[in-house]
């Protein structure tokens, strides 16, 4: 068994008298990655800071190579060899590769920083993660998010970093960027770096690891090498609850017709002819540019159709930006939750009213008696409905996105990754909401690139390959049949 | 200018295919000033005047010496993601400590310098502090401390007060042929400015707090300190600018500073010069670039004899135009 890099041991940490961890003890080895599971609010992001410097724990030891130490500041835990990949990117878009890579920690020569070895130092450590694409002198602004990510990690790696932590470092990233990662992070587990590793994707965990911790509340549930485990029993651990209860039943028949294309395009995507029946979920796979979010977009108006017919309700309509999207009862649950979807500082009870307060009239756009009773539709749970949104968990605000739709009463609803970055009894949540919409009448169209859920989920699954619907699928198709079509060589039934 | 030229080849680097010439806000406040230069020279010719003679380089030069100097310092304190609305009191603060302690005596010149020097780096210390400890929004902080110096102003003086000796007054008005010795000064300390925020450790601190002050303290930047550091060398150059004002007039006005708007008005010229106000891009060369083109435009008025309201009214809409086409090009991969 390889050397024993780091170990936390019976680490405890409240706020303001609110345990976040209670003695929870980890090991992270040389040449390993080890996965640390739980759902929001497990502590997973705590330990991690903890591990960094960020936060100093109440008790506990935190022994590195042996040695007991203590950080004071993020800094005294990088000298000592940590690196820390935050869950936000963590760069200065206007600074160079090179300037980012050495913030705080700028080598000086003859009192002006060295920005020749800067330069040079940084070109050698892209060149040993074989990533030597980069120029250390492009600003970063320029880098596709892949290579930010890069980035972030050349910057995590001090000359001598032994361990290196990732608090869910394919959040921000597309699904062919999440395949360059894993590549990178066995590529630093096989010279020897001890690997910890946070992330809701059960099949990262299960690609990547070799060992997995799980945490709940604050504490510590199990630690056991990933080939022991199977992912039933990881979510049981998380959670409680077994996985095939993650997705709910499918018990409806459609009603009518709610959206129709007829051979509808625009300059990303062509030839679309489908339906979207009241009370069934459809889902649109493919992969990152596909053409996926590019129909979302199309129909609500964002980059309307400039070919063929969209009909709503059995009536050609043109829908030529949002408001009207939204005026013909047409909800979008953008991907980007924080950036598009809310506003983070806001309270929940105004995030809830946004759309209805921009999009209706008079006494309508001011109606707010029933916020008590659209809160508890998507069972928010908040302080109150005057906390910010940016306190919630990232299931918490993705319902506030959902009530803030159901506060106009659509009754279409495109949802594009509802459940990115968000844990597994938040999405189980998530998933039955859509279902009960669903149930009373909505029509949902909805958009993933995590294959099981949207095969747990949709009733019909239309596969997009290169701006044109490849296929269509049953529900409960295989993930083969949806790659086989995504990528353009398999050939699926028609449904 | 050798650094504007240095900027247009860093982003055509970057740039290998597309455009080809990047109009950064850098390289455009300068066309824009040789632009006004030479609309001004036109405008002040057709009413058979020269605007570029001796006296009218003389009085652009003048007119930005000590804009210069607060705006330099305020380019630290916006570059760092903050702002100073406290220089113009400090300004005449400054003058006046200068002029009283000197109180006519050559002698006293050397520790009236040293003590201005002091009395602005601690009002710069109290700003950062405020920022940084009682974690108060610089807007906000720096107004206060405004509010206490302008108290203190008006409860002590009426007006002038003091007297610099003839001797110190040679900083005010010796020139080198049409150049007067202390632009030379400015532009020199401009000049260390520059070499401060692009070369040492701490001006790529200040880029970064400015830039995102998370992700600085993230990568183990002491921000406090940068802050801090930015406000006490803002305050330091509004105590030079104070100091040279008091050589020129003779004598420390308390309210020299005010009068003159020198806290918008560096502001004002920070911007117009490409930095942005949110912090984390831009520098000292687009600074002087911006105090050039606003002395310029006050000698051009000066000269036609504008309306000092309709001076303003230009004023104001010369700045708009010019951060509306910094918005416009934002994106342009300015790396800092």
């Amino acid at each position: 068994m390889s050397e024993v890099v780091a170990r936390l041991d019976g680490i405890t940490k409240s706020f303001l008298g609110v345990p976040v961890l209670r003695g929870v003890d980890l090991e992270l080895r040389a040449g390993e990655v080890h996965a640390l599971m739980g759902e929001n609010g497990a502590g997973k992001s705590t330990l991690l800071k903890v591990l960094a410097g960020v936060h100093r724990p109440d008790s506990g030891r935190i022994l590195l190579g042996g040695n007991e130490v203590s950080f004071a500041t993020p800094r005294d835990a990088q000298a000592a060899g940590i690196a820390i990949i935050h869950q936000e990117l963590n760069l200065l878009p206007h600074r160079t590769v090179a300037e980012n890579v050495f913030l705080g920690r700028e080598p000086v020569r003859r009192g002006q920083v060295d920005r020749r070895a800067m330069v040079a130092e940084t070109r050698r450590l892209l060149d040993w993660l074989g990533e030597d694409g980069i120029d250390p002198e492009a600003g970063v602004v320029r880098l596709p998010v892949a290579q930010r990510q890069v980035v972030e990690i050349v910057k995590a790696l001090s000359a001598d970093a032994r361990v290196l932590a990732m608090d869910e470092p394919t959040a921000a990233l597309a699904d062919h960027e999440v395949e360059l990662l894993y590549d990178l992070v066995a590529r630093l587990r096989d010279r020897g770096m001890a690997i910890l590793y946070v992330s809701h994707r059960m099949r990262e965990v299960f690609d990547l690891s070799q060992r997995i911790t799980v945490l709940k509340d604050g504490a510590f549930v199990t630690c056991s090498p990933t080939e022991e485990l199977t992912s039933d029993q990881l979510v049981r651990h998380m959670v409680g609850r077994p996985l095939d209860a993650l997705y709910p039943e499918r018990p409806t028949e459609p009603g009518e017709v709610r959206i129709s294309l007829r051979d509808a395009g625009n300059d990303r995507v062509r030839d679309l002819t489908f339906d979207v029946r009241a009370g069934e979920i459809v889902g649109l796979a493919g992969l990152q540019g596909s053409g996926r979010s590019a129909i979302a977009r199309a129909i609500w108006g964002v980059e309307p159709f400039t070919a063929g017919v969209l009909e709503r309700d059995g009536e050609p309509v043109r829908i030529p930006n949002p408001r009207t999207a939204v005026r013909k009862g047409i909800g979008y649950v953008t991907e980007d939750r924080k950036g598009e979807g809310l506003a983070l500082r806001q309270s929940v009870r105004d995030n809830a009213l946004l759309v209805r307060r921009a999009a209706l009239r008079g006494q309508a756009a001011r109606r707010a008696s029933d916020l008590a009773a659209l809160l508890k539709s998507v069972n928010v749970v908040a302080q109150g409905p005057h906390q910010e949104v940016r306190y919630l968990s990232g299931g918490n605000q993705q319902k506030v996105v959902l009530g803030k739709w159901l506060a106009v009463r659509p009754n279409v609803l495109i949802v594009d990754e509802p459940t990115r970055g968000i844990d597994v009894g938040a999405k189980q949540a998530v998933y039955q909401l859509l279902r009960d919409l669903a149930a009373d009448g909505m029509a949902i169209l909805m958009i993933s690139s995590e294959l099981p859920e949207l095969i747990g989920m949709s009733d019909r699954i239309l596969v997009m390959h290169e701006g044109a619907i490849a296929g269509a699928l049953p529900a409960g198709a295989s993930e083969e049949a949806v790659m086989g079509l995504a990528t353009g060589h398999g050939i699926g039934e028609v449904a | 200018m050798s650094v504007v030229q240095e900027k247009v080849s860093v982003v055509r680097r970057a740039a290998p295919q597309g455009r080809r010439f990047v109009l950064t806000p850098t390289v455009t406040v300068y066309l824009a000033l040789v632009a006004l230069l030479v609309v001004g020279s036109v405008l002040v010719g057709l009413k058979g005047g020269v605007l570029l003679d001796e006296g009218g380089i003389l009085n652009i030069l003048t007119r930005s010496t000590v804009l210069g100097l607060v705006a330099v310092g305020q380019t630290m304190a916006i570059v760092t993601g903050s702002l100073d609305l406290s220089v113009a009191y400090l300004i005449g603060l400054c003058s006046l400590v200068a002029a009283e302690t000197m109180a006519g005596d050559t002698s006293m010149i050397a520790p009236a310098v040293v003590l201005v020097l002091v009395v602005a780096a601690s009002v710069g210390l109290v700003n950062g502090l405020v920022i940084t400890v009682l974690k108060a929004n610089a807007f906000i902080a720096t107004l206060g401390v405004a509010l206490i110096l302008r108290g203190y102003l008006e409860h002590n003086y009426t007006g002038p007060a003091g007297s610099v000796p003839r001797a110190f007054q040679h900083l005010g008005y010796d020139r080198i042929g049409p150049i007067p010795a202390a632009t030379l000064l400015m532009l020199l300390i401009a000049a260390g400015v520059w070499w401060y925020l692009r070369r040492t450790r701490t001006g790529y601190h200040m880029y970064a707090v400015g830039g995102d002050i998370e992700v600085a303290r993230l990568s183990g930047v002491r921000t406090s300190r940068t802050i801090v550091t930015a406000h006490v060398l803002c305050s330091l150059m509004a105590g030079l600018a104070g100091i040279f004002l008091a050589s020129r007039l003779g004598s420390g006005a308390p309210y020299v500073g005010m009068d003159a708007g020198y806290d918008l008005e560096s502001i004002a010229a920070v911007v117009l010069g490409g930095t942005v106000l949110a912090g984390g891009r831009g520098g000292v060369v687009g600074t002087i670039g911006g105090v050039l083109i606003l002395s310029t435009l006050d000698t051009v008025f000066d000269d036609l004899a504008v309306d000092p309201f309709f001076k303003n009214v230009v004023r104001g809409v010369v700045l708009i135009i010019a951060v509306a086409l910094y918005a416009r090009s934002k994106g342009n991969g300015r790396t800092s």
